[in-house]
């Protein structure tokens, strides 16, 4: 079956001041019809940067796509022009940022910014597009909606004016909405509102979700598959429930291992020691290898190859080849079922 | 910690801090709060964004002059008026570590100057010889080493520059320390390594912590006892186990099962409450029980009456109708 989305070999530069910024390294992934992904990692991995690329908002001039594919519905998009672009971004793909205040404009009306895509991309004449983007606010919840489509973002709180952005994310029947960050800046009363929405309205719509963040527990929330990032690559993916479980790179025992278990005894939090790699001098081999515990010679000059541990799960670990060490993930990483 | 050798390091009775909101408004960031802090324990205070927890903090360490209410420092009202030197001792025994690494370090001094700056306040090096040997060892405290004394804040990693601000709060021997979100800004990874840090410090040194953070899963590994914050008011304060364990206030009851765990097994099995709404203004709360707009519970007693704050069990406070005979029987 073809993919709805599928990142091939994704190679992202910014070309700085200082030199060339690696930010994305060779990054491949799919995404089915009606799925959701979360993708995780280090800040500073290139999680944001990826989503960017998909839709080819990289800052002009510095940003630049190096090398690979990112096919659409079998269409190329790292290829495509701006003005294919257009029809695609807010129509077929559309983004929620994290911060929810700058991504509205604070000059228009609520109604007004909603009305915007439904315009342009839908052909839709004033009042119908007006009584659309009241259902779309009733959908997300938001109370007496026919008075608030008039009003301001400033009227509105955190939690209302995310929701106003996913509406805006969702007026045209996106297939695929990239949600980055998309609770951080929320509280977790009114972040667990947002997380039922998006699953509430993903069963409804059908929309796949790619859905970013630090969060392993918003993860475990909303994800079927996870692919995790570190350094400008992804070093493993999987199902939720084998990304948890069955972890096998070391990095994301890192990541397991260093959240604190709300129903767990131990006192002391295995932390990561060190700092994430450069990206201007990215390492030539692994780019965990600096901060893993399990280092080798092997790992520092030559990039280990994503290796299948089942049809769905794959991880960039020299540990999987068949001649490394057998290795067990530390205790501290074990997850609930796994323990 | 046993409950009989418990000694009170400080507390803050009825405290409250108002600003001036608008013409004639007020807005009653802190209002009428009381907890004691023990010696030794880290006080764990948590709550949504804007219900007063830095407020809080800021005007138990004199930042802010409180409206009302008292903190008493070892049997010292620390708002009372002091003489200079007074004040200085203050200021000695209590620090703070600020959320924002990358805003607190002054960007244009060195590591060495930043962390020297209490040193030279409170004359604690009798040499410049002695004054180094003093950051050097902080900084080898703190987890990072004496080459980096030279360097300026923005040659280093979030991480690293919160340590710089821990051994920036070491550096005059406090016996309190306030941290105000220290981790919010950090990866996961290094959220880690920072939190590892202060548990060790405070067994080496015997430090008190009130320790500030909405990240409640954090808190509990962190804190001996946790009190929960909710516009302006603290709601419920008990030890970190039994406020996971059983929480009583409907809203440290919502506030746990709204925190997304890292198990989708048991993610997708949980029961969550989701409250309806947001976050009333602190210039116009409710009146009466202020979560009550929210409240899954709430009864009519709840609009007209503020509930008390009273130990419901022992060592575990709260304020609801719920926990209280009178005005339940009043309802009924
Ligand atoms: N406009 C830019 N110019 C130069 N470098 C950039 C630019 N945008 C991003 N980068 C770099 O690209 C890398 C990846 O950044 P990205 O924003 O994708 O990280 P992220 O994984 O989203 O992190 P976070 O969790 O902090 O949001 C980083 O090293 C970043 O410094
Ligand atoms: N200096 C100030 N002047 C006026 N209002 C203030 C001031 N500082 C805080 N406030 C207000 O007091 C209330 C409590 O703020 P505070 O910063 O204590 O909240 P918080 O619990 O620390 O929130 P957060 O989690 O977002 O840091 C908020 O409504 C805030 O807007
Ligand atoms: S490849 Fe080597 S350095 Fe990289 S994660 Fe695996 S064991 Fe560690
Ligand atoms: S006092 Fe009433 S409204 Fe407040 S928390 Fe208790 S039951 Fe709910
Ligand atoms: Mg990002
Ligand atoms: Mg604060």
């Amino acid at each position: 079956m073809e993919k709805l989305l599928e990142l091939d070999n994704l190679h992202v530069s910014f070309h700085t001041y200082g030199g060339e910024v690696k930010a994305v390294r060779g990054v491949s992934f799919t995404l089915d019809k009606g799925e959701s992904l979360a993708i995780v990692g280090e800040s500073g991995s290139g999680k944001s940067v990826t989503s960017k690329a998909v839709m080819r908002l990289l800052p002009n001039k510095i940003g630049s796509i190096k090398e690979g594919a990112i096919r659409f519905q079998g269409k190329d998009l790292a290829k495509a022009t701006e003005r294919e672009m257009e029809k695609i971004r807010g129509a077929e793909i559309s983004m929620i940022f994290q911060d929810p205040m700058t991504s509205l404009n604070p000059t228009m009306t609520i109604g007004k910014q909603i009305m915007e895509g439904l315009r342009k991309h839908q052909n839709m004449s004033k009042s119908e597009a007006k009584e659309r983007s009241i259902n779309l606010l009733k959908l997300v919840g938001i109370p007496n909606p026919e008075l608030r489509v008039d009003e301001y973002p400033h009227q509105f709180s955190g939690g209302m004016r995310q929701r106003v952005v996913i509406a805006i994310a969702l007026a045209c029947n996106p297939k695929v909405l990239i949600a980055d960050e998309p609770t951080t800046a929320l509280d977790v009363t009114i972040q667990a509102q947002i997380l039922d929405l998006m699953r509430d309205l993903q069963d409804k719509t059908g929309t796949a979700i790619i859905l970013i963040t630090h969060d392993l527990g918003v993860v475990a929330n909303l994800a079927q598959r996870v692919a995790v990032m570190y350094g400008g690559m992804v070093v493993e993916t999987g199902t939720v429930d084998e990304i948890f479980y069955k972890p096998k790179h070391p990095y994301t025992w890192g990541l397991l291992a260093s959240m604190p278990k709300i129903n767990s005894e131990s006192k002391e939090l295995l932390a990561i020691p060190g700092t994430p790699p450069d990206l201007m001098n990215p390492p030539k081999g692994c780019p965990f290898a600096a901060r893993c515990p399990y280092a080798m010679e092997v790992c520092v000059d030559h990039m280990p190859e994503a290796t299948n541990v089942t049809s769905s799960h794959k991880a960039a670990c020299w540990l999987l080849d068949e001649r490394a060490p057998k290795v067990e993930p530390p205790e501290e990483a074990l997850v609930g079922g796994a323990r | 910690m046993s409950v009989v050798e418990r000694e009170k390091l400080l507390e803050v009775k009825n405290l409250k801090k108002y600003f001036p909101a608008g013409k004639k408004g007020v807005l009653k960031a802190v209002d009428d709060v009381s907890f004691d802090i023990y010696k030794g324990e880290t006080l764990g205070l948590v709550g949504e964004s804007g219900c007063g927890k830095s407020t809080t903090g800021r005007t138990i360490i004199r930042l802010y002059d409180a409206t009302e209410g008292e903190v008493v420092y070892e049997g010292v009202d620390v708002h009372d008026k002091k003489s200079r030197s007074e004040l200085k001792k203050f200021n000695r025994k209590m620090q703070m570590i600020f959320q924002d690494p990358y805003a607190s370090l002054n960007p244009r001094m060195t590591v060495k100057d930043i962390i020297a700056e209490g040193i030279d306040i409170h004359d604690l090096a009798k040499t410049k010889k002695d004054r180094e040997n003093r950051v050097y060892e902080l900084l080898e405290t703190v987890g990072l080493n004496r080459e980096h004394a030279n360097r300026y804040p923005h040659e280093f990693s979030g991480g690293q520059r919160q340590r710089i601000g821990i051994a920036r709060a070491l550096a005059v021997d406090p016996d309190f320390i306030i941290a105000d979100e220290p981790i919010s800004a950090l990866d996961v990874s290094i959220q880690a390594q920072v939190v590892n840090l202060m548990m060790e410090l405070q067994k080496e040194r015997g430090l008190t912590y009130l320790f500030i953070a909405h990240d409640l899963s954090m808190v509990k590994h962190i804190s001996d006892r946790v009190g929960v914050m909710y516009l302006g008011n603290i709601v419920e304060l008990t030890t970190s186990d039994e406020l996971y364990e059983e929480p009583l206030h409907p809203y440290t009851q919502a506030l746990l099962s709204a925190i997304p765990v890292p198990d989708p097994e048991l993610e997708r099995s949980r029961e969550r409450i989701i409250l309806e709404g947001d976050v009333p203004s602190p210039i116009n709360p409710p009146s009466g029980c202020r979560f009550r707009t929210r409240c899954p519970h709430a009864m009519d007693v709840c609009a007209a009456v503020k509930p008390k704050w009273q130990e419901a069990r022992e060592g575990h406070w709260v304020a609801c109708h719920l926990y209280d005979e009178e005005a339940v029987k009043q309802q009924n």
